[in-house]
Order: structure tokens, then sequence, then C-alpha cells
């Protein structure tokens, strides 16, 4: 059983309507693995991101996570998505409620779980990325790199069996991207299974086990990133590699 | 001799306002309950939920409401039957109850609903994304938001239901302008002061409502 993969995608197609954002997309994330997907704006990398949970339906292929297809929109659904955590652009944490709050809601309303042990656990991930001294103010009393450190504390807290990341530091000012991607590293680093939407080479170069590579909504390639960025195969990927690290 | 200072006629001033008070009460909390309900049809996944939100905020907000007021006498009461209590002032409040609650729950639903447009969609793909149903998302992430961003304008909702509540009297209920019109036949010749009492005690109480509601929304706002 863990040795078969935790999310593998076959064939899949997505429109909005006359644009092919996915375009057959076949994709295979191994247990422990980390993904780093790059390519240009509008590729349909985040939108291939998102379909992993099914925040975005897709029209045909599959959709496979530990060993399950995607259910339809309801309550086996919004079970699967509590074992995917997803971390977003624009953080979107509760407006509403304190950071400590943020991170015990999914628990404690989602998973039923004890007020009482959620706090703790709660806690020690603040704890982990460095916020647990903010734990009762706001998000808005926040910077966007703490705000994305709560974020992924909040999808940390429902003990996920992989994180998604949909350009999680595309927003942020850029003296507090280093902050959020140490604390991806060591996520990376501990073993946790994570699908990667970014424009950081730096991580994809240091922390990822694979690269992928897409463009007008189709995967054109993929390796190992040491091979990846001294070595792309494709076209598109040298020429997108060569826009980007020309300076 | 002064209008006031005859017992009797304060009492009826004091017996006029009780009841506004009490239909604005029972009347806000109808409405608000119904208004909220009716904001979660109007953006739920279900269409004949959306549409039933969509036909009584048509209905109710399009209708005088002297009109609902009456069909909730002449309909509910003595054609169909429905009777809320075997005292006569207590069925006519009840009958206003329903009516200022069903017409007043439109406009409600409406302010709510605009709310709902303030959150950001993330916040609900947020909530989503944990693995909470439509209803936690709506009541636990995207209600509470709407709420906040419309006390304003909710504010100015339900002030107009406590002026409005003076409709009921067309049935009958001796609430404040029935007072005042008996008192004005009574004592013709002190119109301008009974006039100004009346008027003075919706002022005196209304604005600092409306200045209430208004603290209360800066002290409310979400903080984006």
């Amino acid at each position: 059983m863990s040795e078969e993969a935790l999310i593998v995608l076959e064939n899949v197609n997505k429109w909005f309507g006359p644009l092919h954002v996915l375009d057959g997309v076949n994709l295979t994330v191994d247990r422990g693995e980390v993904v780093v997907v790059i390519g240009p704006s509008g590729s349909g990398k985040s939108t291939l991101c998102r379909a992993i949970n099914r925040l975005e339906p897709i029209n045909s292929g599959t959709i496979t996570f530990d060993g399950r297809f995607l259910p339809e929109e309801g309550r086996a659904l919004a079970r699967l998505r509590s074992e995917v955590g997803m971390v977003f652009q624009s953080f979107n944490l509760f407006a509403h409620k304190t950071i400590l709050q943020n991170v015990m809601l999914g628990p404690v309303k989602v998973r039923r779980e004890k007020a009482a042990v959620v706090h703790d656990r709660a806690m020690s991930l603040l704890e982990r990325v460095g916020i647990a001294n903010q734990a009762q103010k706001y998000p808005a009393q926040l910077s966007g790199g703490q705000q994305q450190r709560v974020a992924i504390a909040r999808a940390l807290a429902m003990q996920p069996k992989a994180l998604l990341f949909d350009e999680p530091t595309s927003a942020l000012d850029p003296e507090m991207v280093g902050e959020v991607l140490d604390v991806m590293t060591s996520l990376a680093k501990d073993g946790m299974t994570m699908v990667v939407v970014t424009h950081e080479m730096g991580f994809a170069r240091h922390a990822a086990n694979r690269v992928v590579f897409m463009a007008d909504g189709q995967l054109v390639e993929q390796a190992p990133p040491a091979e990846f960025f001294a070595n792309p195969k494709s076209d598109r990927a040298k020429d997108f590699l060569s826009k980007i690290l020309s300076h | 001799m002064d209008v006031f200072s005859d017992p009797a006629n304060v009492d009826v001033y004091v017996t006029g306002f009780l009841w506004i008070l009490k239909l604005t009460i029972a009347g806000t909390v109808g409405a608000l309950v119904l208004g909220v309900v009716l904001a979660a049809m109007r953006v739920s996944p279900v269409p004949v939920l959306r549409w039933f939100g969509a036909a009584w905020v048509n209905i109710f907000r399009n209708t005088p409401l002297t009109l609902i007021i009456f069909f909730c006498y002449f309909g509910l009461f003595s054609t169909l039957g429905f009777s809320a209590s075997d005292d006569i002032d207590r069925n006519n409040y009840w009958l206003g109850v329903i009516g200022l609650s069903v017409y007043t729950a439109a406009f409600v639903c409406e302010a709510i609903r605009s709310g709902i447009n303030t959150v950001p969609a993330g916040q609900a793909e947020a909530a989503r994304a944990i693995g909470m149903s439509f209803f936690q998302t709506l009541t636990m992430i995207i209600l509470p938001q709407a709420g906040r961003a419309v006390i304003a304008p909710l504010g100015s909702i339900f002030i107009a239901l406590a002026k409005n509540s003076t409709i009921v009297g067309t049935i009958g209920l001796a609430e404040s302008s029935n007072a005042m019109k008996d008192l004005i036949n009574a004592n013709g010749d002190q119109v301008i002061s009974i006039f100004l009492a009346f008027a003075g005690t919706f002022a005196i109480v209304l604005i600092p409502t409306g200045y209430g509601f208004g603290w209360l929304a800066r002290r409310l706002a979400v903080k984006r």
C-alpha cells in the first residue's frame, strides 16, 4: 500500500471556455516526494495544483489520491480535502479569527478533535513556524511572511498526507520570501509529500526531488532539478530558463 | 389643562410605545433570522433554494407594508382562520410581527447578500480546503464576516422597522400612532404638543440607536 504513489493524475483535461488549461496531463507524485511545478504564467500550473483537491473540477481524465479517485462534491470530498493541506498565494487566513483560532478551526470543527489537544498541537506548530508569540493577534496585524507561515501551520494542523503550495511566495515582499521558503525546506527534509507551484528557482534546485515544467497546459518535461536546470531537453524549457536565469 | 397631566393619557402614551418596542424587538429577531436564512438560500448551490430566496425578496420588497399587514389580518386571520392568541390585542400584535418580519426579512437578506460579496473568494476556498462543508463554510467563515460588513445598513433597516411598526395600528393595535390619534381626537387644542411628544420620542430613541450601530460597525469591522 505504502509503495503505491500518493497522487496520480491520468490524462487530465480542463477547459476554461475555449482555453485548454490542462491538456492531457499525466503526473505521479510518490510518498515523501517534493515536486516543484514551474512554467510561464498561464501555463496551467496553478490549475493543476488546485485540481488535486478539486478546488478546480476537471473535465476529463482521473485524479487518484491515496488509492482513491477524487469524489464528487460532498462529504467524501470534504474528508479528502481535510487530508490534503493547501497553501495559497494570498494566504487566505480567516480574517475574523485570531492566529490560534485559524490553526485550531480545522481539527476542532472538521475532525471533531478535543480543543485542549488541538491547542497544544497548534501552539507547537506555531512555535515551529516561529509565530507562537503572535497567537492572539489577528491576521491583518501580521506581515505577509508571517501570515503565510501561519497558513502553513493551519494546513499542518490537519496532519495532512500531502501539502499543495500554490505560488506561496508570489505575493510577498522580497525580504519575506526567505522565511517562508525556510519553513517549506524544513518540511521537505522531514519527508512531507509536497506539490509546489513556484517561481523560486533556488527552492526548486535545493529542495525538490523533481522539477515539472509546464507550458500551454501541457506537462512538457520533468527531471531531477540538477538535470533539468543544467540540461533542459525541450525548447520551451530552454527558452523559459534563458529568460529567467539571464538576470 | 396640559394633556399629559392626566395619568390616563400618559397611560395611553406609554402603552402605545410599549407596543412599538415589543413589535420592534420581535420583528427584528424574526427579520434577522429569516433574512439570514434567505441570504443563505440565495447563495446556496441548490437552484430551488436560490429561486425561493429571490422570489421572496421580489415579492415582499415590492409590496407596500400596509398591504402585507392587511393581508395578515384579513387573509391569515379572518379568512384562513390563523389565530395566534385568544386575546384580540395579542393576536393583532403577533399578526403584526409576522407581517413586519416577512417584509423586513427581504431587506435584511439583500443587505447580508451584499455583505457576502465583500468577503474575498479565498476565504471560502481556504475553508473548503481544510475540509469544511458548505454549511460550515457559510456559518463559520462567510456569514460572520458578511454580517460585520453590513452592521450599519442593518441598523438603518431596523430603525425603519421601528417606525414601520406604527402601521400595525391599521389593524387595530393601540400602538403609538393610534394612541396619538386618540389623544388628538380628545384634545383638539393641543395637536402640536401631542405630535411633538410622539415624534420626539421616536427621535430621542432612534437617533442614538443610529449612532450606536455606527459605533458597533466600526468596532466589529473585520480588518484585512
